[in-house]
């Protein structure tokens, strides 16, 4: 399975990355070399393996429901690049 | 000896003794840190506002303790942390552009529990941007040296916290380790690093990289100081939903000195083909030592070793493309200029946050989580991971820990695997299958190659860390290779 500048452009806009023609090029480069080494994995028959879900036999952790103090509003906010009003700011989404 | 080279057992005794305070030991640390760190570059913030402000608050408290039993062990010990554990006060950035400037709102559970035991974090440790790297060269801030040798580069992930510890500029920090980003820097430097089993360190308030795999240890000195740092933040914490509910055994007591009878395997897919060979003849001797103290050693096999480093960079970089996610310029972090609409400010923003080794894994991730690919590589992996858990179980139904060398090699030198990922990768073949097994293993300090320290890892049984520790101290008290520093 041989990956392509195409696949490259199709993937950095799933992942929501920008690219410049250089970094297109040697990340398809770079990319084949890895998942080439990851055909590797093939050489094993795991038809009747089952796969790891988790790695040690243990549930997961639930917390009581029970109401709290959330993190106040300023506090959530202090990191944003952006804010307006108690509210997150992002350029406009409708028209 | 300067104070703060000492073991955290001495340091205590001084300071029940009132022969120290806890300002003198704050202020050891910054002399030295200040001394050293123009060298070494592992910190990229200090905690000069609020450290003072915790030595003055411990200082009464030892005033006003009765009972010196009260006192607790990390009382006043200065301490590193890897700037990927969220702690409130201090900036916590992944050495990453895209979170400069950021301050968590909330402090890991980690850093609480070292609070409750009295340490006092001096700063923030460099490392690979989001814990992605194995030479700390892919930090977004500055480059950290490794302190044998400048010219070498110090391991990564956490290459800031073990070049810290190596230095002197502080007893004991706090790193992360996916891949062996505890482990591997912890050989190159010298000192001795701790993995614990998955789920025994809660990870609430680790900024997530690949959480299946992801665990919190201590980097120190010396085994014993890493049972005291270990004793003080491991245990079950509701906040982490993988935190594993287990009793916690009292690590000291586990450091008996003897190992008569322990059964020891040595993979001997560890010890072959890439493995440089001077390390192997290091690790060969440091085996002698553990046989010449009692303890069983035989060679075995992990068939699906070779399986291991494909199997987790196709799994490490598909949880990384879906933690990474949340960075979109949104809530924290940056946000690119000039932006025409939504899309475009998430696609800048991380473009421009993110350095290039992050976003080759998030392309793998993504890649390999994307309809079509997901059951080729994803789910594949997933099944691989579970043979070589079982290769791990098939050993340690007969043997009490495995043995093998930390890295391939020793240091390299700064710049000479930067342009291949590959090559690099390769590098933490040694500890990656541990992660995918979810167990506890050490690095501890063994002998050296040209002047570069070369680290034995020893692997136990889920949970069981104090056969690893135990075997480690045994190893350690019988040779001097930790007592060595580098002259800076």
């Amino acid at each position: 399975m041989s990956i392509t500048v195409k696949d490259v452009e199709h993937v950095a806009n799933l992942a929501r990355l920008e690219l410049s023609e250089k970094d297109k090029e040697l990340f398809t480069e770079q990319l084949n070399s890895i998942l080439e080494f990851a055909e590797k994995l093939n050489e094993l028959d795991t038809e009747n393996v089952p796969p790891t879900s988790h790695v040690l036999d243990i549930k997961n952790v639930v917390r009581k429901d029970e109401v709290k103090q959330s993190l106040p509003r300023e506090e959530a906010l202090r990191n944003a690049p952006s804010q307006e009003e108690g509210h997150f700011k992002v350029p406009a989404i409708i028209e | 000896m300067s104070i703060i080279e000492k073991s955290i057992r001495e340091i205590h005794t001084l300071l029940l003794n009132k022969e120290t305070t806890v300002s003198e030991l704050l202020n050891t640390a910054w002399s030295r840190i200040e001394e050293t760190d123009n060298k070494v570059n592992a910190f990229v913030t200090l905690n000069k506002e609020n450290a003072p402000r915790r030595a003055d608050q411990l200082e009464q408290e030892i005033a006003d303790i009765t009972d010196v039993d009260d006192l607790p062990i990390l009382a006043g010990i200065p301490g590193g942390i890897k700037d990927n554990i969220c702690t409130q006060g201090m900036p916590t950035t992944c050495s990453s552009k895209i979170l400069s400037g950021y301050k968590s709102p909330y402090s890991a559970t980690v850093m609480k529990r070292l609070h409750a035991a009295g340490a006092v974090p001096v700063g923030k440790l460099n490392m690979d941007e989001f814990a992605m790297g194995s030479s700390t060269e892919n930090s977004s801030v500055q480059l950290t040296k490794n302190p044998w040798n400048l010219n070498y580069v110090p391991g990564g992930s956490s290459g800031g916290s073990a070049a810290s510890v190596a230095a002197g500029q502080v007893v004991f920090s706090l790193g992360s380790d996916t891949g062996g980003s505890i482990r591997q820097p912890a050989a190159y430097c010298g000192v001795v690093g701790l993995k614990p089993t998955y789920g025994l360190v809660s990870r609430y308030g680790l900024v997530a990289y690949a959480s299946s795999l992801d665990q919190i240890g201590p980097i120190t000195r010396n085994v014993e100081d890493t049972a005291d740092v270990l004793q003080a933040i491991a245990g079950y914490d509701e906040m982490d939903s993988t935190s594993a509910n287990v009793p916690i055994t009292n690590y000291r007591e586990a450091l008996t000195g003897d190992i008569k009878g322990l059964k020891i395997a040595i993979a001997q897919e560890y010890m072959g083909e890439g493995i440089d060979s001077q390390v192997r003849e290091v690790i060969e001797q440091a085996v002698k030592q553990l046989v010449s103290l009692g303890a069983e050693v035989e060679y075995v096999s992990l068939p699906h070793t070779e399986y291991a480093l494909p199997c987790y960079y196709l799994l490490a970089s598909a949880e990384a493309s879906s933690n990474l996610a949340r960075y979109d310029g949104v809530k924290y972090g940056i946000r690119a200029e000039g932006v025409k609409d939504l899309l475009d400010m998430y696609k800048k923003t991380r473009s421009e946050g993110f350095g290039d080794e992050v976003k080759r894994r998030i392309m793998l991730g993504t890649y390999a989580l994307s309809s079509g690919y997901y059951d080729a590589y994803y789910l594949k992996a997933q099944k691989v991971r579970t043979l070589i858990k079982q290769d791990f179980d098939n050993v340690f139904a007969k043997y009490d820990i495995i043995i093998g060398p930390t890295a391939p090699t020793t240091a390299f030198k700064i710049g000479e695997k930067t342009s291949d990922p590959l090559t690099m990768y390769l590098n933490d073949i040694c500890t990656i299958p541990v992660n995918l097994a979810g167990l506890p293993a050490i690095s501890i300090p063994c002998g050296f190659v040209n002047g570069l320290p070369v680290g034995l890892q020893i692997i136990g049984k889920a949970f069981d860390e104090s056969t690893v520790l135990r075997a480690a101290h045994a190893f350690e008290q019988s040779t001097n290779y930790h007592k060595q520093r580098p002259t800076l």
